[in-house]
């Protein structure tokens, strides 16, 4: 029963990945390589590269592309369902929790607390990936040759864009990427 | 609001378009989702959002199904989810059925990776752009203590790399103590 194997594995993946993103990427790797025999490690880094090249989370980008190579369309779409639905069943009764009881002291205090660190992580997660963007992935340094200037120069640009006319961010993003393309395309030639 | 057809069908195009745009981890659909339903359609308030992003990033699995789960349930309850997390889940559905029969020629185009590379800046861009309307909030209250945890949650998840769920836990925690321990001063003074 390959469908069930799947689903109950990436329920697993779904259940157990808390603090998203890369602290799933572990529990991913022990079901997909280590427990069931689906992809080889190399296979596996090449589920991680196109993931940071598509939209989605890692999760359900490995459990669409697992599915598929096991078991066709109807293997990604049962893998799918199983990643999904732990989260479904834990967030739908916090959202319940959430919206009945927030009246309450005790959790508008919990939420006074959780409002300002929320803004933190979000400012740390921005930091992260400004870093690679400005440095291309290799390690932080600051002699100039170094700094992909491009990167910096597209960044204060749709910096300056979203705070001054605050579009869409979609469309900020979608331009930042053809004028990436131009830029570095030109770079290369 | 009117539940009809055309809503669910606004809210699945809505969380759609996002979902197909949640380059560079979970975090960027926050800032993608506060500009649909606070901004643009006003379904949702600044601070409740704030409060769904904590839940949501304190739950098991990934940031962007569980922001779109608690989207959809606010908005619409049960049906509502199911709406949204369909929106969400079909975009990497799609795309990776499609990459999955001729992945090695995508992985290794050149012209996906620059542009790529300059979506990177953009993303960069739109999640400095939402710190800095959210800080601004935080630090229009001019109290110190969420000013405090602001910076206390970056510097223990940038610097120290500490697990966000234990920053959450204790964040949440400390909030509930503070709240309660000025409940009991206030009940002190005013016998």
């Amino acid at each position: 029963m390959i469908y069930l194997e799947l689903f109950w594995s990436f329920v697993q993946i779904g259940l157990f990945s808390i603090g998203g993103g890369y602290a799933a990427l572990p529990i991913i790797q022990r079901q997909v390589v280590e427990v069931h025999p689906w992809l080889t490690m190399t296979e596996f880094a090449d589920v991680l590269t196109i993931s940071q090249m598509t939209p989605g989370p890692i999760a359900i980008n490995s459990a669409s592309f697992v599915g598929i190579r096991i078991a066709g369309i109807g293997g990604a779409i049962v893998a799918t369902v199983g990643c999904v639905l732990p989260s479904l069943v834990i967030v739908l009764l916090l959202a319940f929790i959430y919206y009945r009881y927030r009246k309450l002291t005790v959790i508008q205090g919990i939420l006074d607390g959780l409002r300002p660190a929320v803004v933190g992580l979000i400012a740390s997660a921005g930091l992260s990936i400004l870093i690679l963007a400005f440095w291309n992935g290799n390690p932080v340094s600051f002699s100039l040759p170094d700094i992909d200037w491009i990167a910096v120069v597209l960044f204060a640009f749709c910096l300056f864009v979203l705070r001054k006319w605050k579009p869409n961010p979609i469309y900020v993003m979608a331009g930042a990427g053809i004028l990436g393309l131009g830029a570095y395309y030109c770079l290369l030639i | 609001m009117k539940k009809g057809l055309s809503f669910y069908w606004k809210l699945f195009s809505a969380t759609f378009s996002l979902s197909a745009f949640t380059f560079g981890g979970g975090y960027i659909i926050i800032p993608l989702m506060r500009k649909k339903f606070v901004e643009q359609y006003h379904w949702i308030e600044e601070e409740e959002m704030m409060d769904l992003t904590a839940i949501a990033q304190s739950s098991p699995g990934a940031m962007a199904v569980n922001a779109s789960i608690l989207v959809g349930y606010r908005l619409a309850g049960i049906p509502g989810t199911l709406v949204t997390v369909l929106g969400t889940i079909l975009p990497p559905l799609i795309i990776l059925s499609i990459i999955s029969i001729g992945y090695t020629a995508f992985r290794d185009s050149v012209a996906v990776s620059l542009v790529l590379r300059g979506m990177q800046a953009g993303v960069a861009a739109v999640i400095v752009d939402v710190v800095i309307t959210m800080a601004k909030t935080i630090c229009k209250g001019k109290r110190w203590i969420p000013i405090g945890i602001m910076i206390g949650a970056f510097f223990c998840a940038c610097v120290l790399k500490i697990n966000v769920v234990w920053i959450i836990l204790v964040c949440g925690a400390f909030g509930a103590l503070e709240v309660l321990w000025r409940g009991k001063k206030k009940k002190e003074e005013t016998p």
